[in-house]
Protein backbone atom coordinates (compact mmCIF):
# COMPACT_ATOMS: atom_id res chain seq x y z
CA UNK A 1 0.00 0.00 0.00
CA UNK A 2 1.34 3.41 -0.92
CA UNK A 3 1.39 6.02 1.77
CA UNK A 4 1.74 9.75 1.68
CA UNK A 5 4.65 11.64 3.11
CA UNK A 6 4.26 11.99 6.83
CA UNK A 7 3.81 15.41 8.33
CA UNK A 8 7.05 15.22 10.24
CA UNK A 9 9.26 13.77 7.52
CA UNK A 10 9.79 16.88 5.40
CA UNK A 11 11.62 16.43 2.19
CA UNK A 12 14.30 19.01 1.45
CA UNK A 13 12.95 21.24 -1.27
CA UNK A 14 14.51 23.53 -3.80
CA UNK A 15 14.67 27.19 -2.91
CA UNK A 16 11.57 29.05 -3.98
CA UNK A 17 9.58 25.92 -4.80
CA UNK A 18 6.44 25.73 -2.71
CA UNK A 19 7.10 29.18 -1.33
CA UNK A 20 3.57 30.29 -2.18
CA UNK A 21 1.94 27.37 -0.40
CA UNK A 22 1.14 27.68 3.27
CA UNK A 23 0.83 24.66 5.48
CA UNK A 24 -2.43 23.47 6.94
CA UNK A 25 -3.15 24.54 10.51
CA UNK A 26 -3.44 21.96 13.25
CA UNK A 27 -6.76 22.24 15.05
CA UNK A 28 -6.48 22.44 18.86
CA UNK A 29 -7.40 19.39 20.96
CA UNK A 30 -10.52 21.12 22.27
CA UNK A 31 -11.84 21.56 18.73
CA UNK A 32 -10.92 17.97 17.87
CA UNK A 33 -12.74 16.75 21.00
CA UNK A 34 -15.79 18.75 19.97
CA UNK A 35 -15.80 17.18 16.48
CA UNK A 36 -15.25 13.68 17.91
CA UNK A 37 -18.06 13.99 20.44
CA UNK A 38 -20.38 15.31 17.74
CA UNK A 39 -19.38 12.39 15.56
CA UNK A 40 -20.37 9.93 18.30
CA UNK A 41 -23.63 11.79 18.88
CA UNK A 42 -24.79 11.91 15.26
CA UNK A 43 -24.30 8.16 14.88
CA UNK A 44 -25.78 7.48 18.30
CA UNK A 45 -27.29 4.04 17.64
CA UNK A 46 -24.27 2.82 15.70
CA UNK A 47 -22.09 3.95 18.60
CA UNK A 48 -24.37 2.12 21.02
CA UNK A 49 -23.96 -1.14 19.10
CA UNK A 50 -20.17 -0.78 19.01
CA UNK A 51 -20.26 0.13 22.68
CA UNK A 52 -22.35 -2.95 23.44
CA UNK A 53 -19.55 -5.16 22.10
CA UNK A 54 -17.10 -3.58 24.53
CA UNK A 55 -19.66 -3.50 27.33
CA UNK A 56 -20.46 -7.21 27.17
CA UNK A 57 -16.82 -8.24 26.76
CA UNK A 58 -15.75 -6.32 29.85
CA UNK A 59 -18.75 -7.51 31.87
CA UNK A 60 -17.82 -11.11 31.08
CA UNK A 61 -14.16 -10.52 31.86
CA UNK A 62 -14.96 -8.76 35.13
CA UNK A 63 -17.24 -11.60 36.22
CA UNK A 64 -14.82 -14.37 35.24
CA UNK A 65 -11.84 -12.63 36.79
CA UNK A 66 -13.46 -11.86 40.12
CA UNK A 67 -12.59 -15.16 41.93
CA UNK A 68 -8.88 -14.66 41.30
CA UNK A 69 -9.05 -10.97 42.20
CA UNK A 70 -10.88 -11.70 45.46
CA UNK A 71 -8.43 -14.47 46.44
CA UNK A 72 -5.58 -12.12 45.62
CA UNK A 73 -6.94 -9.41 47.91
CA UNK A 74 -7.63 -11.94 50.67
CA UNK A 75 -4.12 -13.42 50.30
CA UNK A 76 -5.69 -16.84 49.75
CA UNK A 77 -4.17 -17.51 46.34
CA UNK A 78 -3.08 -21.14 46.65
CA UNK A 79 -1.75 -23.15 43.72
CA UNK A 80 -3.91 -26.10 42.81
CA UNK A 81 -6.46 -27.36 40.31
CA UNK A 82 -8.97 -24.76 41.51
CA UNK A 83 -6.65 -21.89 40.66
CA UNK A 84 -5.67 -23.47 37.36
CA UNK A 85 -9.33 -23.64 36.39
CA UNK A 86 -9.86 -20.00 37.34
CA UNK A 87 -6.79 -18.85 35.41
CA UNK A 88 -7.96 -20.82 32.39
CA UNK A 89 -11.36 -19.15 32.64
CA UNK A 90 -9.81 -15.69 32.80
CA UNK A 91 -7.58 -16.39 29.81
CA UNK A 92 -10.59 -17.52 27.81
CA UNK A 93 -12.62 -14.50 28.94
CA UNK A 94 -9.78 -12.17 27.99
CA UNK A 95 -9.57 -13.82 24.58
CA UNK A 96 -13.31 -13.52 23.97
CA UNK A 97 -13.26 -9.94 25.20
CA UNK A 98 -10.29 -9.01 22.98
CA UNK A 99 -11.83 -10.56 19.89
CA UNK A 100 -15.19 -8.94 20.66
CA UNK A 101 -13.77 -5.46 21.12
CA UNK A 102 -11.38 -5.72 18.18
CA UNK A 103 -14.22 -6.91 15.99
CA UNK A 104 -16.61 -4.10 16.89
CA UNK A 105 -13.99 -1.38 16.63
CA UNK A 106 -12.38 -2.64 13.40
CA UNK A 107 -15.82 -2.79 11.81
CA UNK A 108 -16.86 0.64 13.01
CA UNK A 109 -13.63 2.22 11.76
CA UNK A 110 -13.39 0.37 8.44
CA UNK A 111 -16.91 1.31 7.44
CA UNK A 112 -15.71 4.92 7.72
CA UNK A 113 -12.74 4.63 5.34
CA UNK A 114 -14.60 6.57 2.68
CA UNK A 115 -15.43 9.23 5.23
CA UNK A 116 -11.74 9.45 6.08
CA UNK A 117 -10.91 9.82 2.39
CA UNK A 118 -13.55 12.53 2.05
CA UNK A 119 -12.24 14.40 5.07
CA UNK A 120 -8.75 14.33 3.59
CA UNK A 121 -10.09 15.76 0.33
CA UNK A 122 -11.61 18.58 2.35
CA UNK A 123 -8.27 19.39 3.92
CA UNK A 124 -8.03 17.32 7.12
CA UNK A 125 -4.48 16.52 8.23
CA UNK A 126 -3.59 12.87 8.86
CA UNK A 127 -2.84 13.77 12.45
CA UNK A 128 -6.27 15.34 12.90
CA UNK A 129 -7.99 12.20 11.63
CA UNK A 130 -5.97 9.98 13.97
CA UNK A 131 -6.70 12.41 16.79
CA UNK A 132 -10.45 12.31 16.13
CA UNK A 133 -10.49 8.52 16.24
CA UNK A 134 -8.28 8.52 19.34
CA UNK A 135 -10.72 10.73 21.23
CA UNK A 136 -13.74 8.79 20.01
CA UNK A 137 -12.16 5.46 20.97
CA UNK A 138 -11.01 6.66 24.39
CA UNK A 139 -14.44 7.99 25.24
CA UNK A 140 -16.19 4.94 23.87
CA UNK A 141 -13.75 2.56 25.59
CA UNK A 142 -13.95 4.17 28.99
CA UNK A 143 -17.70 4.67 29.09
CA UNK A 144 -18.51 1.18 27.77
CA UNK A 145 -15.94 -0.48 30.01
CA UNK A 146 -17.33 1.34 33.02
CA UNK A 147 -20.80 0.12 32.07
CA UNK A 148 -19.45 -3.38 31.58
CA UNK A 149 -17.82 -3.27 34.99
CA UNK A 150 -21.10 -2.20 36.62
CA UNK A 151 -22.90 -5.16 35.07
CA UNK A 152 -20.10 -7.66 35.69
CA UNK A 153 -19.59 -6.63 39.27
CA UNK A 154 -23.30 -6.59 39.95
CA UNK A 155 -23.40 -10.20 38.74
CA UNK A 156 -20.52 -11.09 41.07
CA UNK A 157 -22.37 -9.40 43.91
CA UNK A 158 -25.60 -11.31 43.19
CA UNK A 159 -23.92 -14.68 42.73
CA UNK A 160 -21.97 -14.34 45.95
CA UNK A 161 -25.05 -13.19 47.85
CA UNK A 162 -27.03 -16.19 46.65
CA UNK A 163 -24.31 -18.84 47.03
CA UNK A 164 -22.40 -17.59 50.09
CA UNK A 165 -25.00 -15.43 51.85
CA UNK A 166 -24.75 -11.75 52.84
CA UNK A 167 -22.26 -12.16 55.68
CA UNK A 168 -19.75 -14.43 53.96
CA UNK A 169 -20.21 -13.41 50.36
CA UNK A 170 -21.04 -9.73 50.12
CA UNK A 171 -19.30 -8.22 53.14
CA UNK A 172 -15.99 -9.71 52.00
CA UNK A 173 -16.12 -7.52 48.88
CA UNK A 174 -13.86 -4.83 50.32
CA UNK A 175 -13.46 -1.36 48.76
CA UNK A 176 -10.02 -2.55 47.59
CA UNK A 177 -11.56 -5.37 45.57
CA UNK A 178 -14.23 -3.08 44.11
CA UNK A 179 -11.69 -0.42 43.14
CA UNK A 180 -9.25 -3.04 41.83
CA UNK A 181 -11.78 -4.62 39.51
CA UNK A 182 -12.99 -1.22 38.34
CA UNK A 183 -9.49 -0.02 37.48
CA UNK A 184 -8.58 -3.29 35.75
CA UNK A 185 -11.82 -3.38 33.73
CA UNK A 186 -11.56 0.22 32.54
CA UNK A 187 -7.84 -0.05 31.76
CA UNK A 188 -8.16 -3.28 29.79
CA UNK A 189 -11.30 -2.11 27.99
CA UNK A 190 -9.85 1.31 27.21
CA UNK A 191 -6.55 -0.05 25.96
CA UNK A 192 -8.11 -2.72 23.73
CA UNK A 193 -10.57 -0.22 22.25
CA UNK A 194 -7.82 2.28 21.58
CA UNK A 195 -5.54 -0.24 19.86
CA UNK A 196 -8.37 -1.66 17.77
CA UNK A 197 -9.45 1.79 16.61
CA UNK A 198 -6.08 3.41 16.05
CA UNK A 199 -4.52 0.71 13.87
CA UNK A 200 -7.08 0.94 11.04
CA UNK A 201 -7.58 4.71 11.49
CA UNK A 202 -3.86 5.35 11.13
CA UNK A 203 -3.69 3.13 8.08
CA UNK A 204 -6.61 4.91 6.44
CA UNK A 205 -5.24 8.33 7.29
CA UNK A 206 -1.94 7.55 5.59
CA UNK A 207 -3.52 6.29 2.38
CA UNK A 208 -3.74 8.71 -0.52
CA UNK A 209 -7.34 10.01 -0.48
CA UNK A 210 -8.12 8.32 -3.79
CA UNK A 211 -7.28 4.91 -2.29
CA UNK A 212 -9.37 5.55 0.83
CA UNK A 213 -12.30 6.64 -1.33
CA UNK A 214 -12.06 3.46 -3.41
CA UNK A 215 -12.44 1.13 -0.44
CA UNK A 216 -15.79 -0.53 -0.09
CA UNK A 217 -17.16 -2.23 2.99
CA UNK B 1 4.00 33.90 -9.01
CA UNK B 2 0.26 33.68 -8.62
CA UNK B 3 -0.28 35.78 -11.71
CA UNK B 4 0.76 33.07 -14.17
CA UNK B 5 -1.54 32.21 -17.00
CA UNK B 6 -1.66 28.51 -16.27
CA UNK B 7 -3.25 27.36 -13.04
CA UNK B 8 -2.71 23.65 -13.69
CA UNK B 9 0.02 22.05 -15.74
CA UNK B 10 0.93 18.40 -16.03
CA UNK B 11 4.21 17.17 -17.43
CA UNK B 12 4.63 13.61 -18.68
CA UNK B 13 2.36 12.18 -15.99
CA UNK B 14 2.48 8.38 -15.80
CA UNK B 15 0.42 6.17 -13.52
CA UNK B 16 0.63 2.39 -13.65
CA UNK B 17 -1.87 0.06 -12.02
CA UNK B 18 -1.00 -3.56 -11.42
CA UNK B 19 -3.95 -5.81 -12.09
CA UNK B 20 -2.80 -9.28 -11.13
CA UNK B 21 0.01 -10.13 -13.56
CA UNK B 22 -0.77 -7.30 -15.94
CA UNK B 23 0.55 -3.80 -15.71
CA UNK B 24 -1.86 -1.20 -17.00
CA UNK B 25 -0.59 2.25 -17.91
CA UNK B 26 -3.67 4.23 -16.90
CA UNK B 27 -1.81 7.45 -17.69
CA UNK B 28 0.94 7.28 -20.25
CA UNK B 29 2.73 10.61 -20.44
CA UNK B 30 -0.03 13.21 -20.17
CA UNK B 31 0.76 16.87 -20.83
CA UNK B 32 -2.03 19.34 -20.20
CA UNK B 33 -2.01 23.10 -19.59
CA UNK B 34 -5.08 24.69 -18.09
CA UNK B 35 -5.57 28.45 -17.91
CA UNK B 36 -7.00 30.39 -15.00
CA UNK B 37 -10.78 30.71 -15.24
CA UNK B 38 -11.23 28.06 -17.92
CA UNK B 39 -14.01 25.49 -18.03
CA UNK B 40 -12.33 22.27 -19.10
CA UNK B 41 -13.86 18.90 -19.83
CA UNK B 42 -11.73 15.80 -19.84
CA UNK B 43 -13.61 13.39 -22.08
CA UNK B 44 -13.00 9.77 -22.85
CA UNK B 45 -14.52 6.32 -22.56
CA UNK B 46 -14.48 4.43 -19.26
CA UNK B 47 -11.04 3.07 -18.60
CA UNK B 48 -9.38 5.80 -20.64
CA UNK B 49 -7.66 7.19 -17.57
CA UNK B 50 -9.67 10.35 -17.03
CA UNK B 51 -10.46 9.64 -13.38
CA UNK B 52 -6.81 8.75 -12.82
CA UNK B 53 -5.87 12.11 -14.33
CA UNK B 54 -8.48 13.76 -12.09
CA UNK B 55 -6.88 12.13 -9.03
CA UNK B 56 -3.40 13.17 -10.14
CA UNK B 57 -4.39 16.81 -10.75
CA UNK B 58 -6.25 16.94 -7.44
CA UNK B 59 -3.37 15.53 -5.43
CA UNK B 60 -5.54 12.60 -4.39
CA UNK B 61 -3.09 10.06 -5.77
CA UNK B 62 0.58 10.24 -6.61
CA UNK B 63 1.66 9.76 -10.20
CA UNK B 64 4.44 7.18 -10.69
CA UNK B 65 6.44 9.68 -12.72
CA UNK B 66 6.02 13.14 -14.17
CA UNK B 67 4.83 16.24 -12.37
CA UNK B 68 1.65 18.13 -11.69
CA UNK B 69 1.99 21.87 -11.12
CA UNK B 70 -0.69 23.90 -9.40
CA UNK B 71 0.03 27.63 -9.61
CA UNK B 72 3.53 26.66 -10.79
CA UNK B 73 4.17 24.65 -7.63
CA UNK B 74 5.18 21.04 -8.17
CA UNK B 75 2.83 18.96 -6.04
CA UNK B 76 5.42 16.24 -5.52
CA UNK B 77 7.49 18.80 -3.60
CA UNK B 78 4.75 19.44 -1.05
CA UNK B 79 4.69 17.75 2.35
CA UNK B 80 1.46 16.38 3.80
CA UNK B 81 0.63 19.62 5.63
CA UNK B 82 1.01 21.73 2.50
CA UNK B 83 -0.93 19.19 0.47
CA UNK B 84 -3.75 19.37 3.03
CA UNK B 85 -3.69 23.18 2.79
CA UNK B 86 -3.96 22.91 -0.99
CA UNK B 87 -6.90 20.49 -0.76
CA UNK B 88 -8.57 22.72 1.80
CA UNK B 89 -8.11 26.15 0.24
CA UNK B 90 -7.13 25.88 -3.41
CA UNK B 91 -9.09 22.91 -4.77
CA UNK B 92 -12.73 21.94 -4.33
CA UNK B 93 -13.73 18.38 -5.20
CA UNK B 94 -16.97 17.04 -6.62
CA UNK B 95 -17.46 13.30 -7.10
CA UNK B 96 -19.73 11.07 -9.12
CA UNK B 97 -20.88 9.39 -5.91
CA UNK B 98 -21.25 12.76 -4.10
CA UNK B 99 -19.22 11.49 -1.11
CA UNK B 100 -21.25 13.43 1.41
CA UNK B 101 -20.90 12.27 4.98
CA UNK B 102 -24.15 10.41 5.45
CA UNK B 103 -24.67 11.05 9.15
CA UNK B 104 -24.29 14.81 8.77
CA UNK B 105 -26.92 17.32 7.64
CA UNK B 106 -26.47 19.35 4.45
CA UNK B 107 -25.26 22.32 6.47
CA UNK B 108 -22.78 20.23 8.50
CA UNK B 109 -21.39 18.77 5.29
CA UNK B 110 -20.91 22.20 3.76
CA UNK B 111 -19.30 23.68 6.88
CA UNK B 112 -16.86 20.78 7.37
CA UNK B 113 -14.12 22.29 5.15
CA UNK B 114 -14.40 25.58 7.04
CA UNK B 115 -13.80 23.70 10.30
CA UNK B 116 -10.62 22.18 8.86
CA UNK B 117 -9.60 25.66 7.70
CA UNK B 118 -9.94 26.92 11.27
CA UNK B 119 -12.83 29.31 10.52
CA UNK B 120 -14.78 30.27 13.67
CA UNK B 121 -18.00 28.21 13.97
CA UNK B 122 -20.44 31.11 13.47
CA UNK B 123 -18.65 32.37 10.36
CA UNK B 124 -18.56 28.82 9.00
CA UNK B 125 -22.30 28.39 9.48
CA UNK B 126 -23.01 31.76 7.86
CA UNK B 127 -20.82 30.77 4.92
CA UNK B 128 -22.54 27.37 4.71
CA UNK B 129 -26.00 28.93 4.59
CA UNK B 130 -24.87 31.42 1.97
CA UNK B 131 -23.55 28.60 -0.22
CA UNK B 132 -26.65 26.45 0.24
CA UNK B 133 -28.68 29.47 -0.91
CA UNK B 134 -26.47 29.83 -3.98
CA UNK B 135 -27.15 26.20 -4.99
CA UNK B 136 -30.84 26.64 -4.14
CA UNK B 137 -31.02 24.42 -1.06
CA UNK B 138 -31.08 26.99 1.71
CA UNK B 139 -34.46 25.74 2.93
CA UNK B 140 -33.22 22.15 3.30
CA UNK B 141 -30.08 22.81 5.33
CA UNK B 142 -31.09 20.46 8.15
CA UNK B 143 -31.76 17.48 5.89
CA UNK B 144 -29.48 14.43 5.81
CA UNK B 145 -28.18 13.18 2.42
CA UNK B 146 -30.58 10.22 2.59
CA UNK B 147 -33.50 12.69 2.65
CA UNK B 148 -32.28 14.45 -0.49
CA UNK B 149 -32.51 13.42 -4.15
CA UNK B 150 -29.35 12.68 -6.17
CA UNK B 151 -29.38 16.11 -7.78
CA UNK B 152 -29.84 17.80 -4.42
CA UNK B 153 -27.01 15.78 -2.91
CA UNK B 154 -24.76 16.82 -5.77
CA UNK B 155 -25.73 20.45 -5.19
CA UNK B 156 -24.77 20.08 -1.53
CA UNK B 157 -21.46 18.63 -2.70
CA UNK B 158 -20.96 21.63 -5.01
CA UNK B 159 -21.70 24.01 -2.14
CA UNK B 160 -19.19 22.07 -0.02
CA UNK B 161 -16.53 22.30 -2.72
CA UNK B 162 -16.88 26.10 -2.66
CA UNK B 163 -16.65 26.43 1.13
CA UNK B 164 -13.14 27.86 1.31
CA UNK B 165 -13.27 29.90 -1.91
CA UNK B 166 -11.10 27.57 -4.01
CA UNK B 167 -9.62 28.75 -7.29
CA UNK B 168 -10.11 25.33 -8.91
CA UNK B 169 -13.08 22.99 -8.84
CA UNK B 170 -12.38 19.42 -9.87
CA UNK B 171 -15.42 17.37 -10.75
CA UNK B 172 -15.19 13.66 -11.47
CA UNK B 173 -18.25 12.58 -13.49
CA UNK B 174 -20.48 15.06 -11.62
CA UNK B 175 -23.50 14.06 -13.68
CA UNK B 176 -22.71 10.34 -13.84
CA UNK B 177 -25.27 9.27 -11.24
CA UNK B 178 -27.98 11.73 -12.24
CA UNK B 179 -30.80 11.66 -14.79
CA UNK B 180 -30.26 13.88 -17.80
CA UNK B 181 -32.47 16.79 -16.69
CA UNK B 182 -30.84 16.95 -13.24
CA UNK B 183 -27.49 16.58 -14.96
CA UNK B 184 -28.23 19.64 -17.09
CA UNK B 185 -29.10 21.65 -13.97
CA UNK B 186 -25.80 20.66 -12.37
CA UNK B 187 -23.88 21.59 -15.53
CA UNK B 188 -25.67 24.97 -15.68
CA UNK B 189 -24.82 25.55 -12.02
CA UNK B 190 -21.14 24.77 -12.60
CA UNK B 191 -21.09 27.06 -15.63
CA UNK B 192 -22.70 29.86 -13.59
CA UNK B 193 -20.11 29.49 -10.85
CA UNK B 194 -17.37 29.54 -13.47
CA UNK B 195 -18.75 32.76 -15.01
CA UNK B 196 -19.75 34.58 -11.82
CA UNK B 197 -16.98 33.59 -9.43
CA UNK B 198 -14.20 33.02 -11.93
CA UNK B 199 -13.49 29.53 -10.62
CA UNK B 200 -11.50 27.27 -12.91
CA UNK B 201 -13.57 24.17 -13.49
CA UNK B 202 -12.09 20.85 -14.58
CA UNK B 203 -14.48 17.98 -15.09
CA UNK B 204 -13.78 14.40 -16.05
CA UNK B 205 -16.86 13.23 -17.87
CA UNK B 206 -18.37 11.29 -20.70
CA UNK B 207 -21.52 13.37 -20.69
CA UNK B 208 -21.79 15.13 -24.07
CA UNK B 209 -23.96 17.87 -22.56
CA UNK B 210 -20.81 19.04 -20.83
CA UNK B 211 -19.16 19.85 -24.18
CA UNK B 212 -21.60 22.70 -24.83
CA UNK B 213 -20.42 24.72 -21.85
CA UNK B 214 -16.72 23.86 -21.92
CA UNK B 215 -14.12 26.30 -23.13
CA UNK B 216 -11.89 23.43 -24.16
CA UNK B 217 -12.27 19.68 -24.29
CA UNK B 218 -9.38 17.34 -23.65
CA UNK B 219 -9.91 13.95 -25.22
CA UNK B 220 -8.19 11.08 -23.45
CA UNK B 221 -7.80 7.61 -24.84
CA UNK B 222 -5.70 4.74 -23.48
CA UNK B 223 -3.96 7.03 -21.01
CA UNK B 224 -2.85 9.52 -23.65
CA UNK B 225 -4.15 12.90 -24.73
CA UNK B 226 -5.76 12.23 -28.08
CA UNK B 227 -6.64 15.81 -28.96
CA UNK B 228 -7.49 19.12 -27.34
CA UNK B 229 -10.28 21.09 -28.94
CA UNK B 230 -11.63 24.59 -28.41
CA UNK B 231 -15.37 24.89 -28.16
CA UNK B 232 -15.56 26.80 -31.44
CA UNK B 233 -13.97 23.89 -33.29
CA UNK B 234 -16.30 21.37 -31.67
CA UNK B 235 -19.36 23.32 -32.76
CA UNK B 236 -18.19 22.91 -36.36
CA UNK B 237 -17.78 19.18 -36.06
CA UNK B 238 -20.96 18.61 -34.08
CA UNK B 239 -22.45 16.60 -36.92
CA UNK B 240 -19.82 13.94 -36.39
CA UNK B 241 -20.61 13.70 -32.69
CA UNK B 242 -23.13 10.87 -32.82
CA UNK B 243 -20.66 8.67 -34.66
CA UNK B 244 -17.99 9.57 -32.16
CA UNK B 245 -20.30 8.60 -29.27
CA UNK B 246 -20.86 5.16 -30.71
CA UNK B 247 -17.18 4.80 -31.32
CA UNK B 248 -16.45 5.72 -27.70
CA UNK B 249 -19.09 3.37 -26.33
CA UNK B 250 -17.56 0.55 -28.34
CA UNK B 251 -14.12 1.28 -26.93
CA UNK B 252 -15.29 1.18 -23.29
CA UNK B 253 -12.72 -0.91 -21.51
CA UNK B 254 -11.59 -1.67 -17.98
CA UNK B 255 -14.21 0.05 -15.84
CA UNK B 256 -12.42 -0.34 -12.54
CA UNK B 257 -9.55 1.87 -13.54
CA UNK B 258 -11.57 4.60 -15.26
Amino acid sequence: MTTEATETGRKPKAEGVGGGIKTQINLPWSKAAQIAMNSLKIRFWRSMITGAGIFLGIAFLCFSGSPILISLFQHKLVPGPDLNRQVWLVVMALLVCTVGIMNSMLMSVSERFREIGTMKCLGALNSLIVRLFLIEALFMGFVSSFGGWVLGFFAVFLVRWITLGWAGGVTSLTPGIIAGSLVLSVLIGGALTLIAALLPAQRAAQMPPAAALRTEV
Amino acid sequence: MSATEYIVRTKDVVKVFTLGEEKLRALDGVNVDIRRGEYISIMGPSGSGKSTLFNAIGGLDKPDSGSVFINDVDMAQLDAGELAYLRCHTIGYIFQTFNLITVMTALENVTLPTIFAGTPTDDGIARGMELLDIVGLGHRYHHKPSQLSGGQQQRVAIARSLANNPSIILADEPTGNLDSKTGEEIIALLRRLNKEQGVTIITATHDYKMVDVSDRVIWIRDGKVEKIENRADIQLSIGGMAGEAEHLAGAAGVDAVG
